[in-house]
């Protein structure tokens, strides 16, 4: 991970000095980038849950500053505000969990945490009533936290409306580094997990929902980077679930990969955008092949990379989770198998729209934002160089290192049960499977160029007329209607209960009424009635006196000759009457 | 001579009674406020005389020439004020006495 992060935010921020030239604010967006770097890099190489906390909440903030960064736009404020609330909902699953890893454990250094999990198997404890195994309840809590940080289903808004921020932002943060974070702390967390399985379901079920999900919208987006966005988001999900299938190795080479072609997609998203004076639709551009041929060459490998075409870096990790997801031999593993072929599928599709879209149609653009369509400058196009480099020859120099047979690469820092170790059963699975992801992913590719190239008026027309390919579109296009329900149901309801409930029924209400407010208002008021019964008038004076002299000297009488026929309760509620009533009139 | 005390001190707690009643119930006028004021003290001193005999006890009726002296006092100084204030407002009705509210 240190190479990695350290590798791309180098690159990144060599990019930046090109990209960001223009920007006033350059020194400001450099720190948020070392400062990023420096959280990313705390995190990674703490030895205890603190320190990753300190990193992990230090790239939400640097998240928030970087998204934030042009500061002047509502929408950027918006979205970083959405990054930072979503990601602290995470972060409060994963501050539970360390809590309850230093409840059970006394401790959350990692080699003590870790070394004591075989003690603690059968511990259960009471969490809101109900029993659970702490194991399974701790690695919940920290998947709530990763859930968070790396855009799984339920907690992935935040990822595409991260795309308010500069590519270069994009390309480090939201694609290399820091929603590698979660997938990080799952693999940290790797002995918790091999032995909790309801939390190993859960991961799965979640990571391959995930993948599907993000891959079914990523086709329907017109935006560049909100493609690319949703692509990281579906790749997050291959990572989670090959985490939760028990092959971390995997799942950290395909982190590690998958850095390196999305860094290069998004950089050269970032080129394209340079180019076309920030525009970002993709129906907007088109014919760009010929005028930027080497961003284009980059966001072909990027893309052929992460289509997992044989050979390039993509194929090595990809192809492998797909291959032990098949070899799990159970409904996980069929689960997470089927939808990852379906998203592998989609990935290629709509890397290839994207593809032709923007470089191979016909242009769509104004003439003059094609005027000025130079290509990359040398501090641009030198770390798309070296990415693309990474994306081709990445995997396969590193494949023996991290998931070859009985590689020692790992040696503890990963921790794998025998039973649910089936590497070498992938390995020997039927040749169709282990082709089935290639031809999906060309079957994918090819559908959609051919879509768009020959069939792009018929289907247009066919889009017209039939009202429901229009919702489905829509539903699509929308995000599965994500953020509305989001939005409307939670949000809304969550700002209401906050109006209603908490400001005005309990803060101006409930403690008003018992704080300062009531109080005055009942010591006014009976004063005023008290001071009501001076009317003025002699006689009623003389009935006044009268009437207090015979009680206050009789009153021990009085209280001797009636107590034994009467509840002294009942005094109680007299008065207390008298004095509602009196109050009241 | 076997005296029966129920009797006196009915009539002195009657009077009593009815010169409180003279004064709770009076919403006309002062002077009648102030005869049962005298109407109370009367009472009282019947009663003090009554206990005296009763007791055979001196003190009560020494009691009794100083309520006498108090009342004719306390008499001679409300009908001076009552003069006094009929002289500035002109009536010694008591529902005109009701400018000092709360």
């Amino acid at each position: 991970m240190c190479v990695l992060v350290t590798c791309i935010s180098t690159l990144v921020h060599f990019y930046s000095t090109s990209y960001m030239s223009h920007d006033p604010h350059q020194p400001r967006f450099m720190s948020y980038l070392s400062l990023f770097t420096f959280f990313m890099l705390m995190l990674v190489t703490s030895d205890n849950f603190l320190q990753l906390f300190l990193g992990w909440e230090g790239v939400g903030l640097c998240s928030y500053l970087l998204i934030n960064f042009w500061f002047t736009r509502l929408q950027a404020n918006k979205s970083a505000i959405k990054a930072m609330v979503i990601n602290r909902m995470g972060d409060f699953g994963l501050a539970l969990g360390i809590f309850l890893i230093f409840l059970v454990f006394r401790s959350i250094d990692f080699c003590v945490v870790f070394s004591l999990i075989p003690y603690n198997l059968n511990f259960n404890l009471f969490f809101f009533n109900l029993s659970v195994n702490c194991l399974d309840l701790i690695g919940i809590l920290l998947f709530v936290g990763a859930v968070g940080k790396s855009a799984q289903l339920g907690l992935h808004t935040w990822l595409p409306d991260a795309m308010e921020g500069p590519t270069p932002v994009s390309a480090l943060i939201h694609a290399a580094t820091m929603v590698t974070a979660g997938i990080f702390l799952i693999i940290r967390c790797s002995p918790i997990y091999e032995y909790s399985d309801n939390a190993l379901f859960i991961i799965t079920i979640v990571g391959a929902l995930t993948a599907f999900f993000a891959a079914s919208i990523g086709v329907f987006q017109n935006d560049l980077k909100k493609v690319i966005a949703y692509s990281t988001c579906s790749q997050l999900g291959y990572m989670v679930f090959a985490c939760g299938l028990s092959h971390y190795s995997v799942s950290i080479f395909h982190v590690l990969n998958h850095a390196y072609f999305k860094a290069l997609l998004f950089l050269s998203a970032g080129s394209v955008i340079h180019a076309l004076s920030d525009e970002q639709d993709m129906r907007k551009m088109g014919g760009l092949i010929y005028l930027l041929p080497f961003t284009y060459t980059m966001i072909l490998i990027g893309s052929l990379a992460l289509m997992g075409v044989p050979f390039l870096t993509g194929f090595y990790s990809k192809d492998m989770i797909l291959e032990i997801a098949y070899a799990k031999y159970n409904f996980l593993g069929t689960f997470a198998h089927w939808l990852g072929l379906v998203s592998a599928s989609l990935t290629s599709f709509y890397s290839f729209k994207l593809i032709y879209v923007t470089f191979l149609s016909r242009p769509n653009g104004y003439k003059s934002s094609f005027e000025l369509v130079s290509d990359a400058p040398f501090p641009m196009a030198f770390p798309l160089l070296l990415l693309s480099f990474g994306s081709i020859f990445l995997g396969y120099v590193t494949k023996d290192i991290f998931v070859g047979l009985g590689t020692p690469f790992w040696n503890n820092s990963i921790f794998v049960l025998e039973n649910h170790f089936n590497h070498v059963e992938a390995e020997f699975s039927p040749v169709h499977i282990k082709w089935l992801p290639f031809f999906v992913s060309i079957f994918g590719a090819s559908l959609s160029v051919s879509l768009y190239h020959f069939f792009s008026q018929e289907m247009f027309n066919l889009y017209m007329k039939n009202q429901i390919l229009v919702s489905i579109h829509s539903f699509f296009n929308k995000k599965w209607f994500f953020d509305r329900l989001q939005n409307e149901i939670f949000g809304f309801f969550f700002l209401r209960i906050g109006y209603d409930v908490t400001y005005k029924t309990i803060d101006k209400g409930l403690i008003e009424l018992f704080g300062p407010l009531g109080i005055v208002n009942t010591v006014l008021n009976l004063s005023k009635k008290a001071s009501q019964l001076e009317s003025g008038r002699i006689n009623q004076y003389a009935f006044i006196i009268f009437v207090c002299l015979i009680i206050f000297a009789n009153f021990s009488l009085i209280l001797n000759v009636l107590s034994p026929f009467i509840d002294f309760q009942l005094f109680f509620i007299f008065a207390l009457s008298m004095l509602v009533h009196y109050v009241n009139v | 001579m076997l005296i029966d005390q129920n009797k006196f001190l009915f009539v002195a707690t009657s009077l009593f009674l009815i010169g409180v009643c003279g004064i709770m119930l009076n919403r006309k006028n002062i002077i009648i406020m102030l005869m049962s004021v005298e109407l109370m003290l009367l009472a009282i001193d019947f009663n003090f005389i009554v206990f005296s005999v009763f007791l055979d006890d001196i003190v009560g009726q020494i009691f009794a020439f100083f309520i006498l002296t108090v009342a004719a006092a306390e008499s001679a100084i409300g009908l001076a004020i009552l003069v006094i204030y009929y002289r500035i407002r002109g009536s010694v009705s008591i529902e005109y006495i009701n400018l000092l509210k709360g």
